[in-house]
């Protein structure tokens, strides 16, 4: 048998349907993989490896009596920060210590309704807060790529990293993320992985343990645009325990992935050409616009004139909601607790000692913006620019379908190289956030590498609801792109 | 209707005023909780009624009760309030062990009832008759309530039950248009009577489900009329709010506490502090909880978890025609049907249950008479007793079968007190009463002749006196009455008097 692990979700799937192999043999192939790989990648925060054959097993006599899902018996990663019932959910955090739900989060729960199985639990940035998944409890997954001809570990960006991680380096078929300001899409990017945060509200955010609740979304990464459509339709669902949850239904999307782009009309933003992005992100970016041209889109030199406020503005909602959701982690009543003296030494141990430099830094971020006397001249203001962000991407959206930037401006960095800086770090979402503010949804296919062999991703924003322009858009480059480099390995 | 008398304090630089505004918490009666299906039930086990979302679990999310929404529009249309269609609900951010989320989801910015106006009753007192005053109302919202801190359980922790946390609460603002104790308690009964009528809150202060706030200052005399022209609080003094009280009794006796308090600091030559203050009733006196300088900065901010409340007017109106007959219509309604006083009529829709009383006892019969029966009579037989109107040893039939005897001359009014001290010892009906201790009144008039008669006889010098001095007639009168055990008529005995004594 070849290598089941290399296998894509999708051709998982017919496999498993045409009884080339069971779930429980495709299943103990990851097993193994990750066995082998995981001391090396860190992808794995928990692994599952005994539910995850009881899950197999299960699937195979589903599928042997004829009442599979429509992912049954493929094994799955789940980002940490999902939670899942009777398995550890720490969001990669100190102040969770050994949390074990009695809940499943309603995404993953869709998952498993349509049969997939579970390997285990995903590395993240703590809280999701990071764009290089340095911040996690249990130190940062290792990129399976790496510069050509040298041995620096790369990050897999963040905070999606260890789902980014895993898919890339094949011990999962694909991966549940979250996207709060690029969290799935800049992975997806730094990996050559497909990543897609749908419209918010799309996903129900019941059991996600929450960054900033207004941004945050679920989302998956997989290996091709098509793996990522599937998991898209299944992990989206109306859900009354949301409040935010959109009462839509989903559509078919993997049949949007081959339809072409031919009469679609294209923007090309002018904001997002920022002062010294690379010349081969330059170039990556032109060579799409060629490439849909030549597939017959029409290409719109557009103006979305907020957009160099998106940043700031998202580094104060996101911080302020932040500050008021990781108010419950104070000992209490789950997770970890460090005794001091009195109620307020006991909030102060415990929260100085649970979380971690990244998160402290943004709680306090958040507070000061909340503050009365700030509130007005940050919070109420940055809500204003994410208004006009959103007019402007309304504006552009009565003329265009879709528009294509770059997912990020720069391919993977090495540890180290952006953390002394928070600035430099937060600069990495620069083109993924406008997404979030806005609500829309913003999908990442890898498109080529650069000069060093890393992999490098374009991003295509559509309007609300409308998953299916970014499906379509990303298939057409996938297959122009005919992107097929694998990381060498080195695990 | 009297005037509203100004309600002043002696001070040694003379008289002064208070200016008082409400804040009354009344918990929505619902059987779930304001964000999660957990059951409200009182006296449930500690920490039995909490879901996943009231105990802050990650990733748990709040989903609005759309019943205790709809009792929240409910109030407002009873408080003649602006009902919003467009409210929010923000986070009040701040560390308490019984607050699991860190934040209570209130309604901050954009209440769901605007500005409206009750009026208020006020009972006679210390010599000034009833009056009618009004309150403005400034908002409503609904909230969540906290779980419970105890702390006397173990000496060194404290413990801390869930089961409130997530509770709805209707808090109703009222502006500084309360001017003394009573009024303040006055304020929050005629609140208590429009949510229990509404059926939206219990009610129950002792439970602690209906509670006040109350923000008190003092002002000399024609401060206040100032304060209300320009709308500018300078004219009035620093406000100090007493927290949760849930007895009228607590109510006035902590305002008038802490008005004095204010006055002796005042013209000490100090300055009130702005703060948050606690009624200890074993002390009768206010204590400071925190003060200004220890306030919490909430930090409020619109909840992103839940979507801004927006209801339309087909909401509001399934709401309006479903409402049930309020206090005040209720009042207005026994004023014109059975023309009673505005105070009798007030003091009989105080409650529903009193006001159905009454109709059971006026159904068919003099109405006047059966509310001086009720009000007078029972009620301040009740009230001696101590005992609620669902406890009364006298059933509204039974009242409304005296008021039928007295009516039909079978008894005098004299004769009825009798018989209703019997009802209330429990001989029954009085009818029956009446049958067995034989207090049939004496309307023959042929008895009664020769009654007067034999008094007449009996009185030579008075009857010749009487003749000279017509008003001691009385006394001829009382004298027959007695002679005839009280059940000759009345009415019979003076006519008959009148011409035998030649008046």
């Amino acid at each position: 048998m070849s290598d089941l692990t290399k296998l894509t979700l999708t051709s998982a799937l017919s496999g498993l349907d045409r009884g080339d192999f069971s779930s429980v043999e495709l299943t103990q192939a990851f097993i193994d993989a990750i066995e082998a790989s995981n001391e090396t990648l860190n992808a794995y925060v928990v692994k599952t490896p005994d539910q995850a054959l009881e899950m197999a097993k299960a699937s195979d006599a589903r599928r042997s009596a004829g009442e599979d899902g429509r992912l049954d018996g493929a094994p799955l990663g789940v980002k940490d920060l999902y939670c899942t019932k009777g398995v550890r959910t720490t969001a990669c955090s100190n102040i969770l210590g050994e949390f074990t739900p009695t809940y499943e989060s309603t995404v993953t729960q869709n998952l498993w309704d349509e049969g997939a199985v579970m390997l285990g639990k995903l590395n993240m940035d703590e809280f999701a807060m990071g764009s290089s998944n340095e911040t996690s409890r249990f130190g940062p997954p290792s990129n399976p790529w790496r510069r050509s001809g040298s041995n620096a570990t790369l990050t897999a960006g963040g905070s999606s990293g260890g789902s980014a991680t895993a898919v890339a380096a094949d011990i999962c078929l694909a991966a549940t993320a979250s996207d709060t300001g690029g969290s799935i899409r800049q992975p997806a990017a730094f990996t050559g992985t497909v990543g897609i945060k749908p419209t918010y509200g799309r996903a129900s955010r019941y059991g996600m343990v929450a960054f900033a609740s207004s941004l945050d979304q679920a989302g998956p990464i997989a290996k091709t645009v098509t793996d990522a459509a599937l998991l898209t339709e299944i992990m989206c669902s109306h859900d009354d325990k949301d409040s935010t949850s959109l009462n839509v239904e989903t559509p078919d999307w993997v049949s949007e992935v081959g339809r072409g782009v031919k009469g679609m009309k294209i923007g090309v933003p002018k904001e997002y050409r920022v002062e010294g992005m690379p010349d081969e992100i330059e170039k990556l970016w032109q060579q799409g616009i060629d490439w849909l041209k030549a597939m017959g889109a029409e290409i719109v030199d557009v103006s979305l004139p907020h957009t160099k406020y998106a940043l700031p503005a998202y580094y104060i909602v996101a911080p302020a909601e932040a500050s008021s959701n990781l108010a419950r982690y104070d000992g209490m009543r789950y997770g970890a607790r460090q005794d001091g003296d009195g109620l307020i030494g006991t909030y102060e141990g415990t929260r100085a000692s649970g979380f971690g430099a990244e998160v402290q830094r943004r709680l306090m971020i958040g507070t000061y913006v909340l503050s009365s006397g700030y509130y007005d001249a940050y919070y109420l203001r940055a809500q204003k620019v994410r208004t006009r962000i959103l007019q402007d991407f309304q504006t552009v959206f009565a003329d265009v379908d879709a528009l294509l930037t770059p997912t990020c401006p720069s391919a993977a960095f090495a540890y180290g190289e952006k953390t002394d800086d928070p600035v430099q770090m937060y600069l990495n979402d620069i083109f993924t956030v406008t997404a979030n503010l806005a609500g829309l949804p913003g999908i990442s296919v890898p498109a080529g590498v650069d000069n060093d062999g890393l992999p490098l991703g374009l991003q295509v924003i559509g309007k609300a609801l409308d998953e299916a322009a970014c499906f379509r858009v990303a298939g057409a480059i996938e297959d122009a792109a005919g992107f097929a480099a694998k990381p060498e390995k080195w695990w | 209707m009297s005037d509203r008398p100004t309600y002043t304090l002696k001070g040694d630089t003379g008289d002064w005023e208070v200016v008082l505004g409400l804040e009354v918490h009344a918990q929505v009666a619902s059987n779930a909780k304001l964000f999660s299906g957990a059951s409200t039930q009182f006296g449930a086990e500690p920490n039995q009624n909490v879901s996943l979302v009231d105990a802050a679990m990650p990733g748990m999310l709040p989903v609005i009760n759309k019943f205790c929404v709809e009792q929240a529009v409910k109030t407002g249309l009873g408080l003649n309030a602006q009902i919003n269609k467009y409210s929010r609900f923000d986070r009040k951010n701040y560390f308490y062990p019984d607050l699991p989320q860190g934040y209570q989801i209130s309604q901050f910015a954009h209440p769901i009832v605007g500005e409206g106006e009750i009026e208020v009753d006020v009972e006679p007192s210390h010599g000034d008759p009833a009056y009618t005053f009004s309150a403005r109302i400034e908002r409503l919202h609904l909230e969540q309530d906290a779980g419970k801190s105890i702390h006397d359980m173990d000496p060194s922790a404290t413990y801390v039950d869930l089961n409130r946390s997530g509770v709805a609460l209707m808090e109703i603002v009222s502006k500084p248009d309360i001017r003394s104790p009573l009024e303040a308690a006055s304020y929050v009964k005629k609140l208590k009577s429009i949510v229990v009528a509404l059926g939206t809150c219990d009610g129950d202060m002792e439970k602690g489900n209906l509670r006040a706030d109350v923000n008190v200052s003092i002002c000399k005399p024609g401060a206040y009329e100032k304060f209300r022209e320009t709308g500018d609080f300078g004219h009035l003094g620093t406000r100090c709010e007493i927290k949760n009280m849930n007895s009228f009794r607590f109510i006035q006796a902590a305002i008038e506490y802490e008005a004095r308090r204010q006055i002796e600091i005042v013209e000490g030559g100090g300055t009130v502090d702005q703060e948050t203050r606690l009624y200890d009733p074993d002390k009768g006196e206010t204590r400071s909880m925190r003060s200004k300088e220890d306030a919490h900065d909430y930090r409020y901010f619109p909840d992103p978890d839940l979507l801004p409340l927006e209801i339309d007017d087909a909401f509001i109106e399934g709401i309006k025609v479903n409402l049930p007959e309020l206090p005040d219509q209720k009042r207005a309604r026994f004023e014109s049907e059975y023309g009673l006083s505005r105070y009798d009529a007030g003091v009989l829709t105080a409650d529903a249950e009193s006001a159905d009383f009454y109709e059971t006892v006026a159904k068919g019969r003099d109405s006047k008479l059966a509310a001086n029966w009720v009000t007078q009579e029972l009620f301040g037989y009740l009230n001696k007793a101590e005992l609620e109107l669902s406890e009364s040893p006298v059933s509204a039939v039974q009242l409304g079968g005296l008021i039928d005897l007295i009516s039909s001359d079978v008894i005098s009014g004299k004769i009825a007190k009798d018989v209703f001290q019997r009802m209330i010892e429990g001989e029954g009906d009085p009818a029956d009463i009446v049958e067995k201790h034989g207090l049939k009144q004496v309307t023959d008039t042929g008895a009664i002749e020769a009654i007067i008669d034999q008094v007449i006889a009996a009185n030579p010098d008075q009857a010749a006196a009487v003749k000279e001095k017509p008003k001691s007639m009385g006394w001829f009168v009382g004298q027959v009455m007695k002679a005839s055990g009280g059940k000759a008529n009345p009415q019979a005995v003076n006519k008959i008097l009148r011409e035998k004594l030649g008046l």
